[in-house]
């Protein structure tokens, strides 16, 4: 199934994109989609840590993504 | 009648604009937080800030802050405006104003709104100094 990532602050830098479309199998998990990532992107270790937002929310690790869910690759926020 | 004001603009914010927000006659003092956009941070002097924001999902964040002040505070009104873009040593990154009718809910509510804000709403911002950059807070 297919789902849409997007990469905000030093994860758009890292990864060297905005938004990609991301192929994964049905009814995996958040957790399993962030290893993934990490062996895709080897880059994104340099990065403290990472939290997901699925569909505009904050999603927790043992979250089932569904197809077309956009999925938000959050690095530390810095606001205010 | 809206209790809540939330922002993310690439224009420069505007004080009054959120002090006229959460003026009410019920209220018996207003509370102000204004970031600003310091000269140096360790030692080093910034250039500029770069501000960037994964939009629809911070105004969401934002709101709940405003909502969960409203709920935990006795307050009457709350606005959170954020500015994305380049800003400038001493331009204001955030302002959060809060109207209450006696001054420890105003001031209490203001503190959480920034403190949640800056751990929750997905706001990033890239220092640049003379000689690089960095994205705040990024790096083990």
């Amino acid at each position: 199934m297919k789902i849409q990532l997007l990469f905000f602050g030093i994860a758009t830098d890292l990864v060297g994109e905005n938004s990609i479309f991301y192929e994964l199998n049905s009814a995996e998990i958040v957790l399993a989609l962030k290893k993934e990532l990490l062996i895709r992107y080897p880059k994104l270790k340099n990065i403290e840590e990472f939290a997901i937002a699925v569909n505009e929310e904050y999603a927790e690790d043992d979250l089932v993504l569904k197809e077309n869910d956009v999925v938000a690759i959050i690095p530390p926020v810095s606001g205010g | 009648m809206k209790n809540t004001a939330v922002l993310i603009t690439s224009e420069k914010l505007n004080l009054q604009d959120c002090y006229d927000f959460v003026q009410d006659d019920a209220c018996g003092g207003i509370a102000l937080f204004v970031g600003t956009v310091r000269n140096s941070t360790k030692n080093k002097e910034v250039s500029l800030l770069d501000f960037s924001a994964y939009e629809p999902m911070a105004l969401k964040e934002m709101q709940k802050i405003a909502d969960l002040a409203l709920t935990k505070f006795q307050i009457h009104k709350i606005a959170i405006h954020h500015a994305v873009g380049e800003l400038q040593i001493g331009d204001i990154p955030v302002i959060i104003a809060v109207s209450s009718a006696h001054r420890k809910a105003a001031f209490e509510a203001c503190e959480f709104a920034i403190d949640t804000l800056k751990e929750t709403v997905p706001i990033w911002k890239k220092e640049h100094f003379n000689d690089g950059e960095v994205w705040v807070n990024s790096h083990p």
